[in-house]
């Protein structure tokens, strides 16, 4: 779906005046392959380049170094910018800056009318897409009267409305409350799961991964870890120094391996750890 | 603390009035606010107040809203009027100091408050009862032979519909950056205009940033959206007249001409 | 010095006919050298009740008292009490104006009208207090990170040097080194200068690690207030306004629920680790 080899962008900074003060190598080296179907996560704090990599996965950053390519078109040919970003949709962090309409439903069909969709069928697709999201019954409502959650999620329904195969969420729940939160990565895993969309989710959020096909771990613009959560998870010095933290199941189940407990390294939802300590504490 | 300003929002509601085609009540708005302007008795206010009050009872918006918009602007209102009160020349009514009010101030003040105060209402109502997306469309049409002559009619009417969309977000920002500094002991009604303005700079300088950031953010989002300019758009709402639209330009052209008809009978 | 509201309910949009009952009947009082988290989801009048401590609105019924005086006297001055009751709302960094950080953070003591020595004073020590080192004193605050940024509009509030702190969200967006680092920084403000603290946060795990008094709030309404290991005893209802526990307690119940026997209950990780260590050793 989205293959990316030897990724490199740097972007310079300027002082006040506009001067060139310095190059920061935001990527380095970033070789990623997504398949078709799948849900893949890309984990990093704050600087690790993980958002300047997002924009290079619908089109909306071209690499300095390297190729990306989606669904087979290479992103620095201009004739390809507008199918490639058909092909790969992106919902961004706050929610309030990506929505041009005042009215939900009008701002859900802004997609389809920028690439030329029939009017009726704009109708069709908008409908079909808020019902995706479970937002059609908030259609005629004012962004404004939304919450955070729900407005992520008509920010996803715009996509879907262009009909992409895959979708890069790039920190979608950063400014949600636990109850948005979780509608949004809901939504995401529905889409996932029913719809087979691709999903590349970029997140700090390691509790948001453990249920990902594939993880990139990112820091200082590299790709420095890589593979499925339980191999990843398996390393928490690296996810350390990335600045990351580990879930505290993971914690838990890590203080009593200290305490001399053999829990496998390998249990990262609540209720694998729940399920392998009843059926321990039995077996003794 | 600004919270309250309607003008330029959208009242949802389902309505005859909503439901026209955004050309005919742009043509309206402006066939009624150019009919304030052309009438000098005050039968003309009876004819334009019944057209307004049967325009707002047509598009469901409640009075109780339509007037809390007016809160921006009521000192422009009562300046108007105390301007005219005090400084129209003619037959003296009362007289306080150097001050005086003639029996055509009076006249003229009430005339000129009114006319302000239907224009306002009847602007109003045309953004209340129409969503910018479906007004900006409405302007690009009307003004697509603008075209022509090189003017970036979509581009415009784009920008018009994200300010639209944006302003009460920012009015809802700037609430929140005040209360900031307030919280830090700022002052806002302390010393000469001077230092007044300067203390305007923290908020101004965080609100400008803020909208900056935003539009940094909205243009990647548009961008994400295919947005590519008018070429070879689509619309949601393809613009094209129902009976209905016929039937309310006609509406207006009986108010023209029963408005110019019951002027001339009292001019008499 | 202690807060007190009493009775207070606030409506919004009074008089508009979309009036929006935002806090009913609130009682509350924190008192000196508390820590107390402020839980609920967005929407729940945790915004709106912050704002009424120091002033910056005025309750629509009810009276709020500041060691013992109400607020809304007319000879009660709202600018020391702004100085006395420290407010840093979300996202703090989008609120610095001035050219560099040292000047921001000067902004607030300034405008209680200290001398300049005290000025200065204050402010190079709440830059130190949330790390901020001396070379950046004269950059622009727009130079800075995210994270410094967030430092740096806490330091401003800081150098008015509050004995009530008011944080809302401090730690939204920050990745989770940031994070940490924040908490680190109230937790020193509390034991260290005694600061009374009132952090407000939808994210349970957070509040439950370092406030000792737990504040849930629901549709405007104060609906548990107690102890972190009080207020979890309500896991279904808080589940139910869609806050949840720690993870720690959600396991435990989880547990219980399978086994039918009682565990204990936990916050922390660690915590956590030795009540499962002490049930895995029962015999």
């Amino acid at each position: 779906m989205i293959r990316t080899e030897k990724v490199g962008f740097e972007y310079m900074r300027r002082d006040v005046d506009g001067e060139v003060v310095g190059i920061t190598q935001a990527l380095e080296d970033v070789s990623v392959k997504m398949e078709p179907g799948q849900f893949v996560a890309v984990l990093g704090a704050n600087g690790s380049g993980k958002s300047t990599f997002a924009k290079h996965l619908s089109g909306l950053l071209v690499p300095g170094e390297g190729t990306v390519w989606v669904d087979g078109m290479d992103t620095r040919e201009e004739d390809l910018q507008i199918p490639i970003r058909r092909t790969s949709g992106m919902v961004f962090q706050n929610p309030d800056n990506q929505m041009v309409a005042s009215v939900v439903e009008e701002d859900v069909g802004f997609g389809p009318e920028n690439i030329g969709v029939p009017s009726e069928e704009i109708w069709t697709r908008v409908e079909k897409s808020l019902k995706s999201v479970g937002m059609y019954e908030y259609r005629k409502a004012s962004p404004n009267h939304l919450s955070g959650g729900q407005k992520q999620r008509v920010a996803i329904a715009g996509l879907l409305a262009m009909q992409p195969k895959c979708l890069v969420l790039d920190e979608p729940t950063a400014m949600l409350d636990p109850k948005g939160r979780k509608a949004v990565m809901d939504t995401a895993w529905e889409l996932n799961r029913k719809e087979n969309m691709t999903i590349v989710l970029i997140t700090h959020y390691m509790e948001e991964t453990v249920n990902a096909d594939y993880i990139y771990v990112m820091n200082q613009g590299k790709v420095v870890l890589e593979g499925t959560p339980k191999q990843v998870f398996a390393q928490p010095k690296v996810l350390e120094q990335c600045k990351l933290q580990v879930p505290e199941i993971t914690k838990i189940a890590a203080g009593l391996r200290d305490k001399g407990i053999p829990v496998p390294p390998d249990l990262l939802t609540e209720q694998e750890l729940a399920d392998w300590l009843v059926q321990w504490k039995a077996s003794r | 603390m600004f919270r309250d300003i309607t003008i330029g929002q959208y009242y949802k509601t389902d309505s005859i009035l909503h439901n026209l085609d955004p050309r005919v009540k742009i043509f309206a708005t402006l066939v009624y606010v150019i009919s304030i302007f052309t009438f000098h008795h005050f039968a003309g206010f009876v004819v334009a107040g019944l057209f307004f009050f049967a325009m707002v009872w047509l598009s469901k918006v409640p009075m109780k809203f339509l007037v809390r918009g007016l809160k921006p602007i009521v000192m422009l209102l009562v300046f108007t009027g105390i301007l005219h009160l005090f400084f129209t020349s003619g037959d003296v009514v009362v007289q306080m100091g150097v001050l005086h009010i003639t029996k055509q101030g009076i006249y003229k003040c009430v005339f000129v408050t009114l006319r302000l105060l239907l224009m306002m209402l009847g602007a109003s109502l045309l953004t209340l009862t129409t969503t910018p997306n479906r007004l900006t469309d409405g302007l690009e049409k009307m003004l697509r032979p603008l075209n022509r002559l090189h003017v970036p009619v979509h581009e415009l009417a784009m920008m018009m519909s994200i300010a639209l969309r944006f302003i009460p977000i920012l009015v809802e920002e700037l609430d929140k950056i005040m209360k900031a500094q307030l919280a830090r002991g700022a002052d806002f009604e302390e010393g000469n205009i001077i230092k007044r303005l300067k203390n305007m700079m923290p908020i101004l300088v965080p609100l400008f940033a803020s909208a900056m950031r935003r539009a940094n953010e909205l243009a990647y989002a548009m961008d994400a959206r295919c947005y590519h300019g008018g070429q070879g758009r689509t619309k949601m709402f393809p613009l094209h007249y129902e009976s209905k639209d016929i039937a309310a330009y006609l509406i207006i052209v009986i108010y023209v001409v029963l408005l110019q008809v019951v002027c001339r009978i009292f001019a008499f | 010095m202690a807060i007190a509201l009493q009775n207070v309910n606030y409506i919004y949009g009074v008089g508009s006919g979309q009036e929006y009952h935002a806090l009913k009947n609130i009682n509350l009082e924190i008192g000196d050298g508390e820590f107390v988290g402020l839980v609920g989801h967005s929407g729940s009048g945790k915004s709106t009740l912050i704002q009424l401590f120091n002033g910056l609105i005025q309750p629509t019924t009810g009276t709020i008292t500041w060691d013992g005086q109400d607020i809304s006297d007319r000879s009660f001055s709202k600018r020391a009490l702004r100085g006395q009751v420290g407010l840093v709302f979300q996202y703090p960094e989008h609120q610095l104006f001035a050219e560099s950080v040292l000047q921001d953070v000067e902004f607030g003591p300034r405008n209680l009208g200290l001398p300049n020595l005290q000025v200065e004073l204050r402010s190079f020590e709440a830059l130190k207090t949330v790390g901020i080192g001396e070379e950046l004193l004269d950059v622009s605050p727009l130079a800075l990170s995210g994270g410094q940024k967030r430092r740096v509009a806490i330091a401003g509030v800081l150098a008015m040097q509050p004995k009530f702190l008011v944080l809302d969200e401090p730690m939204a967006g920050l990745d989770p080194e940031g994070h940490e680092e924040m908490l680190r920084i109230f937790r020193k403000l509390h034991e260290e200068q005694h600061i009374t603290i009132v952090l407000v946060s939808h994210n349970m795990d957070d509040v439950a690690r370092y406030a000792k008094r737990l504040l849930v709030m629901n549709h405007g309404e104060i609906v548990l207030d107690g102890t972190p290991a009080q207020v979890f005893q309500y896991a279904e209802q808080l589940q139910q306004i869609g806050l949840g526990v720690p993870q720690s307690m959600a396991l435990l119940r989880r547990i219980e629920a399978q086994t039918g026997e009682q565990i204990g209950s936990a916050i922390t990780p660690e915590e956590c680790a030795d009540v499962l260590y002490r049930w895995l050793e029962q015999r």
